[in-house]
């Protein structure tokens, strides 16, 4: 048996790992099922997951922040922004695409495939969305950076949470729930120029012109950013968030999740009899950097939103010791199950659950993308009076009231012929138009209102009602839309 | 009741309720909820000053800030006026037709008229525009009085045999009653009035034709072509006033019949009376 007593000329690497004693504050045995909270400190950690975790927040923030400035050159006296929610207007822009508030089911669509995407990610890599993109995670980093560069690293900052009120602790708290503050208003002030022209709503929030409305939603956003990412945190996930419970019943035992090498690892400790022990040195660097406040090695627990920094943390002490890396690890729930680890074999990524979710995905995509494709540049709606169901005429004749509307989804003026399929000898007349011009006009991306009167012979009427098509044509390009409806008249 | 039972799990006191070995927690309110509940008792004392909260017995409290909704509504509709000051101005200097030439004024008029229509003229007209018995139809092309734009912007400003100097006014004579005709010739009448609005050809070949030359045409009109000048209807078509049965032409042409319409002029304004004509003139009989 070898041990550092009897080789005093080599450093031990074990010496090198420190052991913190720490105890995770959420485990699975606390008896009481009300407890105060804890707060946590997690401690910083290096390391690949941690890396790109560092991307995927500097990506997301950078899209959040940057998307609204974005320009896009379109025709007429639409908008130049690239993403704009125009609710006075009733206009969604996202680049070359323009949506009317009625097209809401593009947007249904895209929320159909977000959460089929969820649903794939979650099945295939478990609660990646959680550990690395959710924005509840994002932004409790962002407010960690501050607090670490404010407060210190996790001993620091536990000694000034116990430290007696004074100067110095009064002006870091205020520092940084400041810096907070600033970055929850920013937060809040950046998600109201996605709904305004973001160079001219940055003028007129600071010179207090914008609408009443931006300031409220800046506020509360900033009072929900503040409070959800620097003073909830992980009571977030834990006790508000449905989808911790929802998840549950997406994954499988070919899920990824992170676990930690039972059988490797115990039993745990450091010390004299290591032959003895397993490769977990029990120096708890897992616990202390969890921002969950678990202990991944009881096993998978509800609290944990799989961000890897266990697996960074414990990386860097098996470096130290010389040990392979993977105690705690990326592995699938069947592996944990039997204790072994994970090979590149095991990675099923097509099983049916996969493959379902794939092909639904797929689906969604194609039907949205053609009719994304074939979406039309004009709509015709038609309304026929009521009231009166029709008018008798001293001719003889039988008229009928029709309120036709036309929408023009291009940026040019458009004038459309109309056109009665299905009812002999119709006479057209446009109200307001009395001059007889056949033509409609209809200014760019706009919804033109006409009221139609139709007249027609009583002999010409076979039937109380008779269905008729009115179908209006381009005058220009010949592009036409049409909407059926009736036209009624007396008994035979 | 001095030393209530704790419970050991939570440390909580209990009320000391008991069913089968579950007891019952006497855990406190949250005291963020208390203080919420504190804040609004003060909140409501406030509220009472603020604003108009208790009823006396012909009266209520005001409350020092004064708020009163119907100031509030007046006040916004007060503020949409004035935003239409410059169209009610201009629909105030022109002509009816130059109201309907121009499409701005054209769209007010039609968007007011038809306010003011539903306001007051849908009692009798009914809300379609479509009357009933003993009111006309507006939206069909028979006109009594003329279906021009400025002969109906006349009759809304004067009515029918309304107390005002301008009014339209005529009256039918009691044939029957009146013993100018008696009940054969009224039905012969009738019979050719009936088929004059049938339009079948068979009119001239009636014996009631002679009758109706004789004291018809003069203001009903050579084959029933009716007379706007004088409201006189026209009978040549299947519009009928009152129900378009022969029991009504003879209980017509024996005891007449006059319905009445108010003058407007003094009881709207100049712009809602020119509104009123170009909305009703576009229900589509207009001439």
């Amino acid at each position: 048996m070898v041990t550092a007593a009897q080789k005093p000329e080599a450093l031990d690497p074990h010496d090198q790992v420190e052991t913190v004693d720490a105890k995770a504050l959420n485990t699975r045995v606390t008896g009481a099922l009300y407890k105060k909270r804890e707060k946590i400190f997690p401690r910083r950690v290096a390391g690949t997951f941690r890396n790109l975790k560092w991307v995927v927040m500097a990506v997301t923030l950078t899209v959040y922040y940057l998307a609204p400035w974005l320009r896009w050159d379109r025709a007429g006296d639409a908008p130049d922004q690239a993403i704009l929610i125009d609710i006075p207007a009733r206009r969604f822009y996202f680049f070359f695409i323009e949506i009317w508030p009625q097209e809401v089911y593009y947007i249904t669509g895209i929320l159909v495939i977000a959460a089929l995407a969820l649903f794939l990610f979650t099945s295939i890599a478990g609660r990646v969305w959680c550990g690395y993109t959710c924005p509840q995670t994002v932004w409790v980093d962002l407010f960690l950076i501050v607090e670490r560069f404010i407060d210190g690293d996790r001993n620091s900052r536990m000694r000034l949470e116990t430290a007696r009120w004074g100067l110095a602790k009064i002006f870091k708290r205020v520092v940084k729930h400041g810096i907070w503050l600033m970055i929850a208003a920013l937060t809040g002030g950046a998600w109201v120029f996605y709904f305004a022209d973001a160079p001219s709503l940055l003028v007129d929030l600071f010179t207090l012109q914008a609408g009443e409305v931006a300031y409220i939603t800046v506020a509360v956003l900033t009072a929900t950013t503040y409070s959800l990412g620097g003073l909830a945190r992980e009571q977030v996930c834990t006790y508000m968030c449905p989808w911790p419970r929802i998840q549950a019943a997406m994954i499988d035992e070919e899920s990824l999740i992170i676990s930690y090498q039972e059988r490797r690892g115990e039993p745990r400790g450091r010390g004299g009899q290591r032959d003895a022990l397993g490769d977990c040195v029990s120096c708890n660097q897992c616990v202390v950097v969890c921002p969950m406040g678990i202990d991944i090695r009881d096993g998978m627990q509800l609290e944990c939103i799989s961000c890897a920094l266990c697996v960074d943390a414990c990386n860097s002490v098996m470096d130290k010791i010389g040990k392979p890396r993977g105690l705690i690890g990326y592995n699938t729930l069947s592996n944990f199950a039997e204790g072994s680890e994970l090979k590149r074999s095991d990675l099923r990524l097509f099983r049916p659950r996969t493959i379902v979710y794939g092909v639904l995905i797929a689906v969604v995509g194609v039907i949205m993308l053609a009719a994304l494709v074939t979406r039309p540049s004009l709509e015709l709606n038609v309304q026929r009076d009521r009231n009166p169901l029709f008018v008798n005429l001293s001719s003889g004749d039988i008229r009928n009231g029709y309120t036709v509307k036309i929408l023009n989804k291009l940026h040019d003026t458009r004038q459309f012929r109309l056109q009665v399929d299905g009812l002999k000898a119709a006479k057209i007349r446009v109200i307001g138009r009395e001059d007889g011009a056949a033509l409609f006009t209809v200014k760019p991306d706009r919804l033109a209102s006409f009221r139609v009167l139709i007249a027609t012979p009583k002999a010409s009427l076979k039937d109380e009602t008779t269905d008729i098509r009115l179908r209006v044509i381009d005058a220009e390009n010949g592009t036409t839309a049409h909407n059926d409806t009736v036209f009624r008249g007396p008994k035979p | 009741m001095t030393d209530k039972p704790i419970d050991d799990v939570s440390g909580v006191v209990t009320t000391g309720h008991e069913w089968d070995g579950i007891r019952e927690l006497d855990t406190p309110m949250p005291r963020w909820w208390l203080w919420t509940y504190y804040a609004c008792v003060i909140w409501a004392i406030g509220y009472w000053i603020a604003m108009p909260a208790w009823p006396l017995v012909s009266d209520y409290t005001r409350g020092v800030l004064g708020h009163s909704q119907r100031a509030q509504l007046s006040g916004e509709i007060a503020a949409v006026k004035a935003g239409q000051a410059d169209l009610t101005a201009r629909t105030a200097k022109a002509s009816l037709a130059e109201i309907k030439a121009d499409a701005e004024l054209l769209e007010f008029a039609l968007a007011g008229g038809r306010s003011a229509y539903a306001v007051n003229c849908s009692q009798c007209h009914g809300s379609g525009a479509a009357g009933s018995d003993g009111y006309p139809n507006l939206n069909d092309d028979d006109w009594i009085w003329g279906g021009t734009v400025e002969q109906i912007h006349a009759t809304i400003q004067y009515g029918i045999r309304a107390d005002h100097d301008d009014t339209r006014d005529n009256e039918m004579p009691a044939f029957g009653r009146d013993e100018m005709l008696d009940p054969q010739q009224v039905d012969a009448v009738s019979d050719y009035v009936m088929a004059l609005s049938r339009d079948d050809g068979v009119a001239d070949t009636l014996p009631g034709k002679a009758l109706y030359t004789e004291h018809c045409v003069d203001c009903h009109g050579p084959g029933g072509a009716g007379n706007m000048e004088l409201g006189a209807p026209k009978l040549r078509d299947g519009i009928w006033l009152y129900q378009g049965d022969k029991a009504m032409v003879v209980d017509m042409i024996t005891n007449s019949r006059a319905g009445m319409m108010p003058a407007w002029v003094d009881r709207l304004d100049k712009v809602t009376l020119k509104q009123l004509a170009v909305y009703i003139h576009s229900l589509g009989g207009g001439a």
